[in-house]
């Protein structure tokens, strides 16, 4: 299968769970180890929750890129949302404008192998996350 | 099926909770959505009042995953029963899901863990001291 991409739209919370799904089959499909699937599984079901409940819904895309044992999966996670207006400080472990914990953001951070975010008031988050196989 | 011993069997989605010699006992066998862990949580809460029991036991040795939601209506979980006088033991946790917690910051206040279902009855029903109560 060439340019293995999955989609799923994020509009309720249900759709987390769906999200869920997709990023343990894509890891799955790469042979990931156990550990780094459930780490990786984890920060998508973080983020994907935040887009749902914060950022007006959206969008994660699951895609397979490079080869042989370096291959990994990329979830990029774009949201409908107002843009988070300090990203070092939602990063903060704790810090919370909702009524969570405050550990979803800074936690996926801590779970996959690359974290990155853009965020703007116009054009809403976009959360990147790459996770290799092992 | 012997039932001896069994006190009440409801379901909660398609999650059945069973009640046996003041345990009550529920096995998460798939990943539930955000809506179905509060419904699964209520549902333990009002079954520890119905049934009086003195203890709660969630097997979760078939989850990949625990999330900062689920992680979190499991500590309030605790909480609830500990005011009704019930302890709760979680059991059966995998080792990459006990790694990610750790990494998520979730320390499960007040959530006590036992290897299995039955070490966990037996401290439930012999009101032995917890085995590691995490800080």
């Amino acid at each position: 299968m060439p340019n293995d991409t999955v989609s799923v739209t994020l509009r309720r919370a249900s759709d987390v769970a769906y999200a869920r799904q997709a990023a343990m089959q894509t890891m799955a499909a790469i042979g990931a180890s156990s550990i780094k699937k459930t780490k990786f599984v984890t920060a998508v079901s973080e983020i994907a929750r935040n887009a749902v409940l914060y950022g007006r819904g959206g969008v994660i895309t699951f895609e397979i890129v490079g080869s042989g044992p370096r291959r990994s999966v990329v979830a990029e996670c774009m949201d409908r949302g107002p843009g988070i207006a300090d990203v070092a400080l939602a990063l903060t472990e704790g810090y919370s404008t909702g009524s969570g914990l405050g550990l979803g953001l800074s936690g996926a951070k801590r779970l996959v192998d690359r974290f990155e975010i853009a965020s703007s008031a116009l054009t809403g988050t976009t959360v990147t996350m790459e996770c290799f196989a092992r | 099926m012997d039932t001896e011993g069994v006190e009440g069997v409801l379901h909660a989605g398609g999650t059945p909770i069973v009640t046996i010699t003041g345990c009550v006992i529920v096995a998460i066998r798939d990943d539930l959505d955000d809506q179905s862990v509060m419904h699964l949580q209520d549902e333990l809460v009002e079954e520890v009042a119905r049934r009086g029991a003195r203890g709660v036991i969630i097997d979760i040795s078939a989850l990949e995953i625990v999330d900062t939601f689920a992680g979190r209506m499991i500590g309030s979980m605790a909480q609830m029963a500990r005011m009704m006088n019930a302890r709760t033991i979680l059991v059966g946790m995998r080792p990459a899901v006990a790694m990610t917690l750790v990494e998520l910051g979730m320390t499960l206040v007040g959530v006590e863990t036992a290897l299995n279902a039955d070490k966990a009855m037996n401290l439930i029903v012999n009101d032995l001291p917890p085995v590691a109560l995490a800080q």
